[in-house]
């Protein structure tokens, strides 16, 4: 490029420049902050019908301006936080100015992350909660803001932990309870609260015992009542396996599911054969046939 | 010049086939496209025991039970009814569904007033063919040969009544309308409990077992990638069927994944992907395998017998055997379906073939089964 026509162009650049600054001087007046969903004032300067433009990321407004008129925006115009640039752009120069509009101070929603959504019993900081607050134009509220998270087991036991929101965000980590059941996991924000269920599972089996008796050609196989290490019942529906073998061949197989904590089934009654009781990779015990009357 | 020279050879060559086929089809094919002189007389009897043999299979693979019927020398013993039943089973299975797909016929010894034969049908259904091998008694009556059936009456279940403590989940997922906080239900928890690769017949065979270590029931697969030394993926493959799709908490399924053209020497690691999703489903009905026993060669198989203890009739059983070494470790898999339905408490024969050359290493072997219920959907 020339000398020349380097020169041009910053000289347009450096006038440009100096027009919007001078616009900006001289009339366009907006508040610094404002609060989203209020209303409020545009003063303008301008000498003749223009137009003024209110752009942000996620909104853009356009109003028809009177000459020397303000411009009022409604509640509920600009609803979205964030910062914001005013144009006023007449028939000569382009006047600019810049604001922020910030989340209302109330909280209005909280939304809740609760993870997992099923885990074992006697977990320490197994559950963990997040929570974001927002007001009622679903901004994210940036103050710190108190927020309280509740962890209730169907025992009645309640785990409570208050922190204040960083940049509108709070969190936790709970552990879960040494009781199976659903738990509640609330958390609250002002008058607000919002609610999760936890399903707190049992453990694996402990102690997984099974008895034996004899129906005629058949024998009838029936666990005792299943429970974890803590004395929870394990769920039913969880495959018990009944293993028969004969000199060390398995004979005859059965998954069982449990139902109200027992598992029961019924193999034949060989002689000398060896009944073995597993559930996952937990092993029962074993009982010979011979010693089953 | 070399391209024309195909295109006619191909052209001839097919002509030929087509002409020989016509000309001279086998019995199946014959018998498929209903060419054959003896049916219209059929309930006369034939001529020699093979023939009356081959007749009464040609009109069986057509379907044709009336003449099949009233071909057989002992149709007094049973009624039509029982016969088609007999043959397609009384309640809905992979038999009732199946078509045949081709037979043979072959003398076993022959007298003057009667002989035996031996039938294989092959039965061909949506998830393979399975075969019914009966040796049939052929008598002679007057101067015509004509079979006797040798019915299979499947028992039947009196009428009563069997308290099922009826146990199955439903999950609730996420909805369109949720907060998009709400988190969805989590996906069981499962996890690979042994895995061995073997190399066999010019491929790769990935076998393994399957845990849901969770408290609610997983729809599951297993994925393998072969990886070469380089770290690039030879081939990837699924389970597909050779796996318990539905596993209840705690339950353990065998899986295999087959590459066929990928040797082991070529493999340096196999990295497994077991996926698994939270599905509603039934803890019943619960099958006992019973009577189970290796037979050796020449046909190597696992043998055993299924024992419904539900309520309900399983019209389809998947009946997968794991075949362990004498250090436990996995060394085969395989499966089969159960053509006939499974009545309450009513054994029902089942056969899983395994190859002729692991039938000195076979230390012991597991068998699972998944169900399928036609009432279940109802």
């Amino acid at each position: 490029m020339k000398p020349r026509a380097i020169l041009l162009l910053t000289t347009l650049l450096i006038a440009g420049t100096a027009s919007l600054h001078a616009a900006d001087a001289t009339g366009l007046g907006v508040p610094k902050s404002v609060e989203a969903g209020s209303a409020f004032t545009i003063t303008t300067g301008a000498a003749s019908k223009a137009v003024l433009y209110i752009v942000s990321p996620a909104q853009i407004l356009r109003r028809d301006v009177e000459p020397g008129a303000s411009v009022l925006i409604d509640a509920g115009d600009i609803h979205n936080a964030g910062h914001y640039l005013a144009l006023l752009v007449g028939p000569s120069s382009t006047e600019k100015a810049e604001f922020d509009v910030v989340a209302a101070g109330q909280t209005a929603s909280v939304s809740f992350l609760a993870k997992p959504s099923r885990l074992p019993v006697n977990l320490p900081e197994g559950i963990s909660g997040v929570a974001y607050v927002f007001d009622a134009l679903h901004n994210l509220v940036l103050n710190p803001a108190p927020v309280s998270f509740q962890l209730s087991d169907v025992g009645g036991a309640t785990q409570t932990r208050s922190v204040a929101t960083r940049n509108g965000v709070a969190w936790v980590k709970m552990n879960s309870a040494p009781k199976a059941g659903a738990a509640q996991f609330q958390v609250s924000a002002g008058s607000v609260a919002n609610k999760r269920v936890v399903q707190q599972v049992p453990g694996d089996p402990c102690n997984l015992k099974m008895t034996a008796r004899r129906s005629g050609q058949r024998v009838v196989l029936e666990t005792e009542p299943v429970r974890d290490c803590s004395g929870n019942a394990v769920s039913d529906g969880t495959i018990v396996t009944f293993t028969q073998t004969y000199q060390g061949r398995s004979e005859a197989t059965v998954d069982v599911p449990l139902k109200r904590d027992v598992a029961r089934t019924e193999l034949p009654a060989r002689e000398g054969s060896v009944i073995s009781v597993a559930t996952g990779v937990v092993m029962g015990n074993e009982i010979r046939l011979g010693d089953v009357r | 010049m070399t391209g024309r020279l195909l295109a006619l050879t191909i052209v001839v060559v097919t002509a030929a086939l087509i002409t020989i086929g016509t000309l001279w089809p086998i019995q199946s094919a014959s018998a498929m496209a209903g060419l054959s002189p003896t049916i219209s007389n059929a309930s006369t009897g034939s001529d020699s025991p093979q023939a009356a043999a081959q007749t009464l299979m040609q009109l069986i693979s057509q379907r044709n039970w009336g003449a099949a019927y009233a071909s057989l020398a002992n149709k007094r013993e049973f009624s039509e009814t029982e016969f088609v039943r007999d043959l397609t089973g009384s309640y809905a299975s992979l038999h009732t569904y199946a078509t045949l797909d081709g037979f043979d016929v072959n003398p076993l010894n022959a007298g003057s007033s009667e002989a035996q034969v031996q039938t294989n049908l092959n039965w061909s259904s949506v998830v393979g063919s399975f075969q019914d091998v009966r040796t049939l008694r052929v008598i002679k009556a007057g101067d015509r040969w004509q079979v006797v059936w040798p019915i299979n009456r499947e028992a039947k279940v009196p009428p009563q009544v069997i308290p099922v403590n009826y146990l199955r989940w439903d999950v609730i997922y996420r909805g369109a309308e949720d907060d998009w906080g709400s988190q969805d239900v989590e996906s069981p928890h499962v996890r690979i409990v042994a895995m061995h690769p073997v190399d066999r017949g010019g491929g790769t065979v990935i076998l393994g077992e399957l845990l849901n270590e969770d408290v609610v029931p997983a729809f599951v697969n297993v994925k393998a990638t072969l990886v070469a030394k380089d770290g690039s993926a030879i081939a990837t493959e699924d389970s597909f069927e050779r796996i318990n799709h539905i596993l209840l908490p705690k339950q353990v399924t065998p899986f295999r994944v087959d590459f066929r053209n990928v040797r082991l020497a070529q493999v340096d690691n196999v990295r497994l992907e077991p996926t698994s999703i939270l599905v509603a489903a039934s803890a019943d009905p619960v099958i006992g395998v019973e009577s189970q026993k290796l037979n050796p060669l020449p046909q190597p198989s696992l043998t055993g017998e299924l024992v419904n203890q539900s309520g309900q009739v399983v019209n389809i059983t998947h009946v997968l055997g794991t075949f362990y070494d004498n250090k436990g470790q996995i060394i085969w898999v395989s499966d089969e379906y159960a053509n006939r339905a499974l009545l309450p408490g009513t054994p029902s024969a089942f056969s899983v073939s395994y190859p002729a050359d692991l039938a000195d290493k076979i230390n012991n072997y597991r068998v699972v089964t998944s169900t399928f219920s036609v009432s279940r959907f109802q």
